[in-house]
């Protein structure tokens, strides 16, 4: 037998043996970018085999931890993409603005940076105050960051450029206070917020939503668990809502696409019609 | 008709790979954002009934996407697509790998990433090339052009370490010439050509098909 081939299979011990000892499932992730982020846990560790790397992560909770984070952290802004929140802004608030309560889920929302974006918008528009935003990561480390909401001050720059390139019109620095190397979120933005850990794979639907946003999560998933976490979104998502996902995420193979039809394909916005 | 481009001059690696048949998985190139010149001209090359997929990463700005697919449109009639997330990996197809994610290749279709950059890059050449080289090994084709970084060099020698076949522009003609400089460094490539005799590379593997 090659070494590829037994690779092959201490990785799917590996994943096995996570999800036995933890329960956190990662057997259906796409492999490519799991095994990346396994090897770089491997070179931290100073161990050559996924053998050897299983045995210290069944052994000690604190690398699996690490190993948790390397798998959740991941590059993301304040109002990323612009396009997408521009969308949002223009097409989506017109068609919430008369409900008289609003459920947003922000699904797989890590540090937050998208979550204090979209709230952002929302108290320019004046939907705040009867809307709530739910949170969500499996990742109780960057969850925590996000309720936090302190970001690094270097960023500010980009984050003030999207800011205004998604229609924003006053001084971005209102929303913020900024100390030492940090910028400090606006607790007014808080107020609305409520943060849970959930886990897209193994937890179910906790709610009914009026918009559901998951943007670059899913690219993580193979094929078949991207399409058992659609199922979650249509059990979780009225008739009529919003799903939102990542700008390269696509739906055409999955077999809840006609269950929505396009609002804006360009930036992956959908409005659920059955 | 001779073997053109392995009587190129420039050519380092002595052993030339015969294949009778070409039965090549996949063409991965990579290139920096000053390259679009030469992704033109390479493209123009590219003969139309040429099947194996060809897959391009080249470093840039994320709002750029639509344009530089209608740009790279105008020079091939062989049709040019920005890979989505899980999208099959068709024959015929060239794909560009999206601004702002890692393309990765897996089995039969892509995968895309936002784990942290690359080399300060986003695509990363290198996260390409080692996924190509790790689904099709010796069936894959890895090609650096023109680029400001030493984006490419690990991922095209994880290729030639895969049994794959290496190209870099010759790094004389190549508009900066780091990027194919570092790739020479870092590993024995099987071929140093000018962008004109890549493209008679693409038509002498198009002969074998």
């Amino acid at each position: 037998m090659n070494n590829a081939k037994i690779e092959e299979i201490e990785y799917e011990l590996l994943l096995e043996g996570i999800y036995q000892t933890y329960g956190y499932d990662f057997r259906d992730y796409a492999p490519a970018s799991l095994k990346r982020r396994i090897r770089k846990c491997m070179n931290d560790l100073g161990v050559n085999s996924i053998s050897a790397f299983q045995d210290t992560i069944l052994h000690e909770k604190k690398s699996f931890t690490n190993f948790l984070n390397t798998v959740s952290i991941d590059v993301t802004s304040m109002f990323r993409d612009p396009d997408f929140f521009l969308a949002v802004r223009q097409k989506i608030f017109p068609m919430i603005r008369n409900l008289p309560f609003i459920r947003i889920w922000h699904a797989g929302c890590a540090t937050g940076e998208e979550i204090y974006s979209l709230a952002i918008l929302l108290k320019e528009e004046k939907l705040y105050d009867k809307v709530r935003i739910y949170g969500t990561d499996m990742n109780e480390v960057v969850l925590e960051k996000a309720k936090n909401g302190i970001f690094p001050l270097k960023n500010v720059q980009d984050y003030t450029k999207n800011y205004h390139n998604v229609g924003g019109d006053v001084n971005f620095s209102q929303y913020y206070t900024a100390k030492y190397d940090n910028i400090i979120m606006n607790p007014a933005l808080k107020k609305n917020i409520i943060w849970a850990q959930h886990n897209l794979v193994t937890d179910g639907s906790f709610n009914e939503f009026d918009i559901i946003f998951c943007r670059n999560v899913m690219i993580y998933f193979n094929k078949p668990l991207q399409e058992h976490v659609h199922k979650l979104f249509i059990d979780s998502l009225t008739i009529g809502g919003v799903l939102g996902l990542g700008k390269k995420e696509s739906m055409h193979s999955s077999s809840f696409r006609d269950n929505y039809k396009d609002i804006d394909e360009r930036v992956k916005l959908f409005k659920r019609v059955k | 008709m001779p073997n053109a481009y392995s009587e190129d001059k420039m050519k380092l690696n002595k052993k030339v790979k015969i294949k009778t048949k070409n039965d090549f998985g996949i063409v991965v190139i990579g290139v920096s954002k000053g390259g679009m010149k030469a992704l033109q001209i390479l493209l123009g090359f590219i003969p139309i009934t040429f099947r194996t997929p060809v897959v391009i990463a080249q470093h840039r700005d994320e709002a750029s996407d639509n344009t530089l697919i209608e740009i790279l449109q105008k020079c091939t009639a062989l049709k040019v697509k920005e890979a989505e997330d899980k999208d099959n990996i068709n024959r015929g197809v060239i794909y560009i790998a999206p601004g702002g994610y890692h393309l990765m290749i897996e089995e039969d279709h892509f995968a895309l990433s936002t784990e942290e950059a690359v080399l300060y890059s986003q695509p990363s050449i290198d996260v390409l090339f080692e996924s190509a080289a790790e689904e099709f090994g010796n069936r894959s084709i890895g090609i650096i052009l023109t680029g400001m970084n030493k984006d490419g060099a690990e991922g095209l020698k994880k290729i030639k370490e895969a049994g794959g076949v290496t190209i870099v522009q010759d790094p004389e003609e190549a508009e900066s010439r780091e990027m194919p400089d570092a790739a020479i460094a870092a590993s024995k490539v099987d071929y140093i050509l000018t962008i004109k005799k890549i493209g008679e590379f693409f038509k002498e593997e198009n002969s074998k098909q």
